[in-house]
């Protein structure tokens, strides 16, 4: 067996001192291997996002260790943290983030710049996962041009365009209706059939039950591991 | 990924915020159009200075009496007989030439027009070229003339156009109150040193202007025309010896107070160089200081929207930007604002140079030039690299969060 995608072993993050010290994850210990669905769900303030951030190296933990393909983040140099948040893995934020006053298209494109890929093959590639998220027509126009379900799935382009083997997810259907959710939820299938790896934060049960496994946090600990079998999508079941 | 693709995404970041790109280059503009305006005006004013009292001489100097005539001090008569003693190879060597000088107005009148000049000037052949004023037509009257007393005068421009519009003045006879003079040459045009028309002139020989204007009294002033301008110093210092010689003015007591004053051009030159020189420190300061208010507002602008640059970066540093890649695009953004602000605002110190501001023709001090760039530069480049640099050593999250 290959070492896993990712290996947390006892992770903490403390915020703030003092009084206003905020125990978000008290100890969180878990692997997932190469090709797993991930969700992980919880309420609000459980601490979901804070292991997210970490996972994609936004973020460092107060104590513990992150293994990413079994290399210690916390070792790598700027450079190369730059280059794994770029080849290695997809971010998707819950506030989907992206630059203001560009195009939606000049977004998707962001990373594949940073990744010296030649501006004609940046373009179609964008185009290409622009056209998989159902926004091709909506290719130039700007952040604030855009609804809130649009600038999501303009997100899920830009974490897509680059083929990333780790898709990390936070909230990534929060925004859209049960349509533009399913649209969304099948590329995750496809990926994870594919091979890749996905890590998918949510609330909504049927987002969840499409996954290969479930982690439920509470109070930035886990307190359920389970692995289930997918449901399998709307539209799968009409083709089967 | 590429420098040339760097500069693609500065290009692409200042036209995405054109807005605050113009408002940071206009700073930078005023700034640096202004500081160079503003030198070029105090040197220009103090070239002006200078020319005017160039153009007086600066090989001369000028022995008058002391006119008051307040207090107990004599004033001292001057005379052509003092001038002649004023030429003594032995006790002034330096001395080129010496031209006693009486002035008086007169009503010059040909064919019935009538002209007042304000300086009608009785003095020596050697004059013209001592007081640096040279025929342009004509020419002007001989040694001859004047031991002759003949009755000759060249006029200034003013007068020629005045008393003869169209019409060659040379050899015509002008009426000075009631003595015909005849018109030998017309003085070369003269830039005006001031308030009066230095043109409105006219000049005829000595022993003529009293014999008709003056009488025979005192002469106003005496020209003393050194052999070098170095010795001008000298020159005054021999002219002082003789003076005093001649006047009876005993140099070891009272010497504040001699019947007679002598003005240094050079002297003159010097204290009026170094007063526009105050004026031009006086102007750099009012313009460092708006300079530096265009810096302060550069400021203003890069950190109202280092809030929004900050989260940026943030956005960035996730998708996988390197920090050294992030700190070029933003250096380069700095770069091309406050290079372009500044090559503007010098190129509308040069437009706005060539027209005269309140009465001065500007002369742009180069020197000028490279410290408004420079400092402008280092503005742009200090403020719009300084939070760009701090923004790309943040967490990729800290910056997302950044408020
Ligand atoms: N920068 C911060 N400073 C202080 N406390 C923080 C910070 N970020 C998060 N927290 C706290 O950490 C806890 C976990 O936050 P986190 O964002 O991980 O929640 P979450 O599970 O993603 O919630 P949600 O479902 O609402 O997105 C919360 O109590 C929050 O208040
Ligand atoms: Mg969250």
């Amino acid at each position: 067996m290959s070492k896993p995608v990712l290996d947390v072993r006892e992770l903490r993050k403390i915020y703030g001192t003092g009084e206003a010290t905020v125990h978000a994850l008290r100890g969180v210990s878990l692997t997932v291997e190469r090709g797993d669905y991930v969700a992980i769900m919880g309420s609000s303030g459980s601490g979901k996002s804070t292991l997210m951030n970490i996972l994609g190296a936004l973020d460092v933990p107060t104590s513990g260790q992150y293994l990413l393909d079994g290399v210690d983040v916390s070792r790598l140099a700027d450079r190369q943290l730059a280059l794994a948040r770029n080849r290695l893995i997809g971010f998707i934020f819950q506030a989907f983030n992206l630059i203001p006053r560009t195009s939606a298209v000049a977004n998707v494109e962001l990373p594949l710049a940073y990744a010296g890929v030649k501006p004609k093959e940046r373009r179609r590639r964008a185009m290409a996962a622009l056209d998989v998220v159902g926004l091709a027509d909506r290719a130039k126009h700007e952040p604030n041009q855009l609804s809130g379900g649009q600038q999501q799935r303009v997100a899920v382009a830009r974490a897509l365009v680059t083929e990333p083997a780790l898709l990390l997810a936070d909230e990534p259907t929060g925004n859209l209706d049960s349509r533009s959710t399913d649209d969304v939820l099948e590329v995750f299938d496809q990926l994870s059939l594919a091979g890749r790896t996905i890590v998918i934060i949510t609330h909504e049960t049927e987002v969840g039950d499409r996954a290969k496994r479930l982690i439920r946090l509470v109070d930035g600990s886990i307190v359920l591991d389970r692995r289930q079998a997918p449901v399998l999508s709307a539209a799968g079941r009409h083709s089967l | 990924m590429s420098f040339f693709e760097v500069v693609r995404f500065a290009l692409r970041g200042l036209s995405a915020n054109k807005l605050r790109s113009a408002l940071t280059m206009l700073g930078i503009l005023i700034g640096v159009a202004a500081v160079i305006l503003l030198v070029a005006v105090g040197n220009g004013s103090a070239k002006a200075i200078s020319d005017r009292i160039e153009a007086l001489g600066t090989n001369t100097i000028t022995v008058m009496s002391s006119g008051g005539g307040g207090g107990g001090s004599s004033t001292a008569k001057l005379t052509p007989e003092i001038a002649d003693a004023l030429i003594d190879p032995t006790l002034a060597p330096d001395v080129a030439s010496v031209s006693p000088v009486v002035s008086s107005s007169a009503t010059l009148t040909y064919e019935g027009t009538d002209h007042d000049v304000t300086s009608f000037v009785g003095t020596t052949a050697g004059w013209f070229t001592a007081s640096n004023t040279p025929v342009g037509t004509g020419a002007g009257f001989t040694a001859d003339d004047e031991a002759q007393a003949r009755r000759v005068v060249v006029i200034g421009q003013t007068v020629a156009e005045e008393l003869f519009p169209g019409v060659d003045p040379i050899d015509k006879q002008v009426t000075v109150s009631g003595a015909l003079f005849t018109v030998v040459g017309v003085l070369k045009e003269k830039s005006s040193t001031g308030f009066q028309d230095s043109n409105d002139t006219a000049v005829a020989p000595l022993s003529a202007v009293r014999e008709v204007l003056t009488g025979y009294g005192s002469i106003n002033s005496i020209l003393v025309e050194a052999t070098d301008p170095g010795k001008v110093d000298a020159v005054q210092s021999e002219v002082t010896t003789i003076l005093n010689q001649q006047l009876k003015v005993d140099a070891t007591s009272g010497s504040t107070s001699t019947p007679y004053r002598i003005q240094n051009a050079s002297q003159l030159l010097e204290t009026q160089t170094e007063t526009a020189d105050t004026f031009t420190t006086l102007l750099g300061a009012v313009a460092a200081i708006s300079l530096l208010v265009g810096g302060i507002g550069i400021t203003n602008i890069m950190l109202v929207t280092v809030t929004e640059r900050t989260r940026e970066i943030g956005i960035r540093k996730a998708l996988g930007a390197p920090r050294r890649v992030i700190l070029t695009q933003f250096l380069i953004e700095a770069t091309l604002l406050s290079v372009l602000g500044g090559a503007l605002g010098v190129a509308a110190a040069l437009i706005g140079s060539s027209f005269t501001i309140v009465g001065v023709k500007p002369v742009i001090v180069p020197s000028s030039v490279g410290l408004a760039l420079g400092v402008s530069i280092a503005i742009g480049l200090f403020f719009g690299g300084l939070p760009a640099s701090r923004a790309a050593r943040l967490r990729p999250i800290d910056a997302l969060r950044y408020e």
